[in-house]
């Protein structure tokens, strides 16, 4: 009895020790059930998201600041972001939403430059300035163009 | 004339051949999801088997510890080395955490971890149940009205089903921390780069993925493996052939249930 | 107290046991022999509810096998004990534990009065004092004598012997069959006991059954088989090669096959 005792307490440790990995994963990578996702919403409005998917960052002067919920289509013609920000990052009514590229092959993510507005957006607001994803095809054919003109 | 009905006997043979394989295929996977459902049942009969679950999950979790480890450990410090050799090219080792960390969570965890307890503790179920049969054991617990199928087959592979997952995540913990120290510390990626690009690319459909891989594979080995010992001809050389067999179908099952369960979460 | 009734056991197309009616007696010893593929491990299998039979019907008073429940099947078994060909003792367990294994099992006795029955049982085996070995420290005859034990744990009214002396050397085996037989007069219990050795077998015995080819070909007192015309049975019990019972199993003579099959044998 004695031996089963000792067998019963490591199958205890064992099963913590498995528990706790998958906690850790579940609210340091995947955040999981509103752990990670304190923030509060704003939408954004862009006529080419760029092949911009949720999860992808959301940046303020090179830092992340939340990530995309969700992309959908808007009208028939416009792609609505819905944006996570982090709680307590405050975002002027003028500030400017642009799809940019990290790297030359590198993930999508929406900059925000700060505006000079005094207020700042609410929840479920709206960032009504946006720049679209740069397309390197159109530079290279506009390059092109130009050139030849 | 003589010709044709040779090439026509070796086609019946062949047709012969093939269907009788099919049906004895289907029949024991009919067989072998019989043999567990009702063994399964017990868990809800009296007299409750929680001691004997216990100890399976010494024998098969704990004790599998170790080869889990070792493997994860390997497993993430071979991604990284792997990964950074492909993405120095393009200068994005930034990516270095995110692809690390993807191929373990999703995939490699679950299917090496599998493979590892395919080979540890699915064999040793095999080879065990089936001299329990061979040794009459089996025949000994019916006759002392103890239930085989309660006391030897439940319990391990309830013990399987808790086990995989758990080590599962310890496999990825393992892999993770290994990616890192190789791809920091030994590459000189950026720290922080690794673990933002990793926390920002997991969502939590990967770590779903994961862990619902590592479930469905502790199901198919526990039920594969028991079912093999149980069901081995009562010989040396049956329960020889019986191990073999489960642990070749054991792996092409996770194989094939991986792509399967892929499929669902992409 | 147990008979079959026109029982048969066919594996495929080879009958094992065909139509058998036999009766067993109460607190009485009963044998039964017969050569190997004779069916008679078959029979104690069939009796002991670890097979269906094909066909017919198995007894135990009022209550057929055939058909009864697992749950009353396990209430009849724990009045039942077996001592397997191989000892079939739990590999996991020490010999104390497998002779506790039953009592653990199906009583709630404080562990104290548990550890006074296995002693009590190792007593009577003469193994007391082995019991932290494991079963595989353990020689054949003492592996048995540790499995008797356990058979006896539950103080069974009914208790199946398989082969008990096969495989041991020929003291082990007579304190295996004298153990059989004072346990079974001292606690009145019945014991079926199946064996191809004549000798201990007839020794035991207060009835025999003789079994050929699935079928009974004499029964009776040990005195009564000893001096049964049947050429069959004296033929059985001397031990001789030649005699009604074939040695070789074949259905056709070898010589005659290679007379007649072309291209075997050339008789110039």
């Amino acid at each position: 009895m004695q031996s089963y005792r000792k067998t019963e307490i490591t199958v205890g440790v064992f099963v913590f020790l498995g528990i706790m990995a998958m906690a850790w994963m579940a609210i340091k990578l995947g955040q999981v059930g509103g752990l990670g996702s304190s923030g509060y919403h704003v939408s954004a409005t862009f006529e080419d998201a760029g092949g911009l998917r949720a999860g992808a960052d959301v940046m303020l002067a090179g830092v992340s600041i939340g990530r995309v919920a969700s992309v959908q289509l808007k009208g028939q013609e416009e792609a609505l972001l819905q944006l996570e920000i982090q709680q307590g990052v405050k975002l002027t009514t003028d500030a400017i939403a642009a799809v940019r590229t990290k790297g030359i092959i590198g993930e999508r993510y929406v900059r925000i430059s700060q505006g000079a507005d005094d207020e700042t957006i609410e929840d479920h607001g709206e960032i009504e300035e946006t720049e679209s994803a740069i397309n390197i095809e159109d530079l290279v054919s506009k390059y092109i163009f130009s050139s030849s003109e | 004339m003589n010709k044709t009905n040779t090439s026509q006997n070796t086609f019946i043979i062949f047709f012969g051949y093939l269907g009788r394989c099919f049906l004895r295929a289907i029949e024991s996977i009919g067989d072998a999801a019989v043999l567990s459902a009702t063994s399964l049942a017990h868990l809800f009969h009296r007299p409750w088997q929680g001691k004997h679950i216990v100890l399976q999950l010494y024998a098969l979790g704990v004790g599998s510890f170790v080869i889990i480890a070792i493997t994860g450990a390997f497993t993430g410090m071979v991604l990284a080395l792997q990964g950074y050799y492909t993405l120095a090219k393009f200068g994005s080792e930034s990516l270095l955490g995110s692809g690390v960390a993807l191929s373990i969570i999703r995939e490699l965890g679950p299917v090496l971890g599998a493979f590892m307890m395919v080979g540890r503790a699915g064999s040793s179920i095999t080879a065990e149940i089936g001299i329990m049969r061979v040794t009459e054991q089996l025949d000994a617990l019916q006759m002392m009205a103890v239930n085989p199928k309660a006391r030897v087959i439940l319990p391990r592979i309830i013990a399987m089903i808790i086990a995989l997952p758990l080590l599962v995540s310890m496999f990825d913990m393992i892999g993770l921390g290994a990616g890192y120290i190789v791809g920091v510390e030994l590459l000189g990626v950026n720290g922080g780069a690794f673990v933002g690009e990793m926390i920002a690319k997991v969502t939590p459909m990967d770590l779903y993925a994961g862990w619902v891989k590592a479930l469905g594979f502790g199901i198919l080995i526990g039920i594969i493996c028991t079912y093999m010992g149980y069901r081995a001809t009562p010989t040396t050389e049956g329960v020889a052939k019986a191990t073999t067999q489960a642990v070749v179908a054991g792996s092409v099952g996770v194989l094939v249930l991986d792509y399967i369960l892929t499929s669902f979460f992409l | 107290m147990i008979h079959t009734e026109q029982l048969s056991r066919h594996f495929d197309d080879v009958i094992a046991l065909n139509n058998t009616d036999i009766h067993i007696k109460a607190q009485q010893t009963t044998v039964i022999m017969g050569g190997s593929g004779s069916g008679k491990t078959t029979l104690l299998r069939l009796l002991a509810g670890l097979e269906c039979p094909t066909s017919g019907h198995i007894w135990y008073g009022d209550d057929d096998l055939n058909g009864m429940s697992q749950k009353r099947l396990y209430q009849l078994r724990a009045r039942m004990g077996m001592l397997f060909q191989y000892s079939a003792l739990l590999n996991s367990l020490n010999v104390y534990d497998n002779v506790a294994f039953p009592l653990v099992e199906h009583t709630k006795l404080d562990n104290s009065v548990i550890h006074t029955m296995v002693t009590m049982k190792l007593e009577q085996v003469g193994l007391r004092g082995f019991e932290n070995l494991m079963p595989s420290q353990l020689s054949g005859g003492m592996a048995k004598r540790v499995a008797f034990a356990r058979a006896l744990a539950m103080d069974p009214e009914v208790v199946f012997f398989d082969e008990p002396t096969s495989g041991l050397d020929p003291i082990s085996a007579g304190v295996i069959a004298s153990l059989i037989g004072n346990i079974t007069k001292h606690t009145k219990m019945t014991s079926i006991v199946v064996t191809h050795d004549v000798h201990a077998g007839l020794e035991i015995a207060d009835h025999v059954i003789l079994l050929w080819q699935g079928k009974v070909i004499a029964e009776g007192t040990s005195d009564v088989i000893r001096n049964c015309d049947d050429a069959r049975v004296q033929q059985f019990i001397e031990g001789r090669p030649d005699g009604p019972i074939p040695f070789s199993r074949s259905e056709t003579s070898y010589i005659e096959d290679l007379l007649h099959k072309p291209g075997t044998v050339r008789i110039s």
